[in-house]
């Protein structure tokens, strides 16, 4: 906008509150009270349905959980998923985040035409409406992604053991074993065992790149239980 | 200001000597009893609670202008979307109440953090009503806020001369979403504990200040003790307190500038305006 924009909008403003315009109070309290009073109504009326869960105990040496955000962040945890190649992993994290939040600062520097009608505005109107359909797009991905704790591949009778501790340490949150997981952040782990010798995937596990957690805690507490996963890792080629 | 022509008016005159009686008693209406029930009374009458209201207060506290420029400003005329930002404020201070409450009973040591979330949650009178609150209360506050910056963006109020207002509200889209995130640890069950770590360790692949941000939320290399008090300590102190100076900042600039009116309205003497201009 430029001076004489400035200038007219402020006026016009003026006109427009003085033609249309009320007291603060109590026409918009009004409004406002009743807003309030719903919103406070929803969030008790949510409190009783749904309660507070209140799941098991935290346990480092678990081998059952499941990596799962609060619904909100849904859409970043999605993003990690739909970008594959590692190389690329930061920029979902970490990038492309990073450039919404710039842009989203940027937007009253780069956007300083006059204009406010919606529709008058077609390059904020559909930038608008497209972020909005994506992030609900993502949000709906990462709904439906459950977090699934069986693997179905079949292996050797000795490895059976080590199957089962796998399925249930989360690792299908972020990785793929035959049909059954996620297919990203983490790579699929069905020939793991013709990539990585054993020593290199018990490394992986111990000291692994984020955001891949550590799984050191689980080999302190309960070495078998760790030493058939590693195992039964090896033994998918 | 048109209607509260007496507001502004006074000149520096001492009001402890000459009080000026306020309009509710000017008007000297009241004291004679109902005249039944006249629409037209009752709705003049309502025009005039602001007035009297004002006058009241004014009688009271003496000179205020704060109050003057805020409860009785003109203000627009509004649709309901105008609400949200409200609407934010009340999730906002909804969370800030139950979570008092929560604290006093929470205990956020790594030992003690699951039972007392699950004292709070099974045993204490309400106490799961009140968590619901809190849990609840954030996804509320996360649509309202995600739908207050929608509005804002559509209805163009991110423009001159209230870029500052949409400035401070990013910093709040970004702190809302952080206390989504460092509340999560907080009942240390199993859900939140690995989604945290997941959570803290993405945050620690980011460039340059990202090693430095995951051991700064851990409190060290690694998951420890003292992780738990730390998230404490960000979600119930650190970013409230950020929070509420923003809110501050906010709120004050929305009535120091006023807020917008909804783009489609224009007004009446802009044509005689624009040929004034030629
Ligand atoms: C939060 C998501 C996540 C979870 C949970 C997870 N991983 Fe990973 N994992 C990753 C990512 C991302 C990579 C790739 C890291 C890199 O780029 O080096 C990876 C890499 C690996 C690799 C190396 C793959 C290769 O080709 O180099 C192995 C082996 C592995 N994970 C095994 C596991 C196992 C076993 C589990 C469960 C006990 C598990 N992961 C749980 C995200 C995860
Ligand atoms: C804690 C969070 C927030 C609170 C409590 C809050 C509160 C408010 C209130 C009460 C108003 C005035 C009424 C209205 O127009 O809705 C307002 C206006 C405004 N807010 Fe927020 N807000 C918050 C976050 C945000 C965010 C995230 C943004 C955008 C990035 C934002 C941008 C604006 C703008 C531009 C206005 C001026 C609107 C106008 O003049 O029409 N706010 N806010």
């Amino acid at each position: 906008m430029n001076k004489r924009e400035k200038e007219r909008y402020l006026r016009e403003y003026g006109m427009i509150k003085d033609e249309t315009g009320h007291p603060f109070f109590p026409y918009t309290v009004y409004k406002d009270g009743i807003m309030a009073c719903v919103v406070v109504g929803v969030i008790i009326l949510m409190s009783i349905l749904f309660g507070a869960e209140l799941g098991p105990k935290a346990d480092p040496t678990t081998t059952t959980y499941t990596p799962r955000p609060e619904w909100y962040f849904f859409f970043l945890f999605e993003l990690l998923r739909v970008v594959k190649p590692p190389e690329l992993v930061i920029l979902a994290t970490i990038g492309i985040p990073t450039i919404c939040l710039i842009l989203l600062i940027l937007l009253p520097f780069i956007d300083r035409s006059a204009e406010r009608h919606p529709l008058k505005r077609p390059v904020a109107l559909v930038a608008g409406i497209t972020t909005i359909g994506a992030m609900a797009y993502l949000t709906i991905l990462g709904a439906v992604a459950g977090a699934p704790t069986e693997i179905e591949l079949p292996v050797a009778a000795q490895y059976q053991e080590g199957k089962e501790v796998t399925a249930s340490a989360g690792c299908l949150a972020c990785h793929q074993f035959g049909e059954n997981g996620n297919s990203g952040p983490g790579p699929a782990l069905t020939n793991i065992g013709a990539k990585l010798p054993r020593q290199a995937i018990e490394r992986t596990l111990l000291n692994p790149t984020a955001p891949m957690p550590s799984y050191q805690s689980l080999q302190t507490q309960d070495p078998e239980a760790f030493d058939q996963m590693v195992d039964f890792l090896a033994s998918l080629k | 200001m048109a209607i509260l022509p007496r507001l502004g008016r006074r000149p520096e005159a001492p009001p402890a000597e000459s009080p000026d009686i306020p309009g509710v008693l000017k008007r000297g209406g009241n004291g004679e009893g109902p005249s039944g029930f006249d629409k037209e009374a009752l709705k003049k009458g309502a025009a005039e609670v602001p007035i009297s209201v004002a006058g009241w207060l004014e009688e009271r506290l003496g000179q205020t202008p704060a109050l003057k420029h805020t409860l009785f400003r003109r203000v627009p005329g509004h649709d309901w979307t105008y609400t949200l930002g409200f609407a934010v404020l009340i999730a906002f201070m909804s969370q800030a109440v139950t979570g008092v409450f929560l604290a006093m009973y929470y205990d956020p040591s790594p030992t003690q953090a699951y039972a007392s979330a699950a004292f709070i949650t099974n045993e204490l009178f309400l106490g799961e009503f009140v968590r619901g609150m809190h849990r609840w209360g954030s996804t509320v506050m996360i649509v309202l806020i995600f739908l207050h910056m929608a509005q804002t963006f559509f209805y163009g109020a991110y423009k001159y001369p209230r870029e500052m207002n949409w400035l401070i509200g990013v910093i709040l889209v970004t702190l809302t979403l952080a206390m989504g995130l460092t509340g999560y640890l907080l009942p240390f069950d199993q859900r939140s504990f690995w989604a945290t770590i997941v959570a803290v360790n993405l945050n620690g692949t980011g460039p340059i200040i990202g090693p430095y941000l995951g051991d700064f939320l851990r409190g060290g290399a690694d998951f420890n003790a003292i992780t738990i008090s730390r998230f404490y300590a960000i979600h119930m102190l650190l970013i409230p307190g950020l929070m509420i100076a923003l809110i501050g900042a906010h709120l004050y600039l929305v009535t120091k500038l006023g807020t917008t009116a909804p783009p489609w309205v224009k007004a009446r003497k802009r044509r005689e305006l624009a040929k004034e201009e030629i």
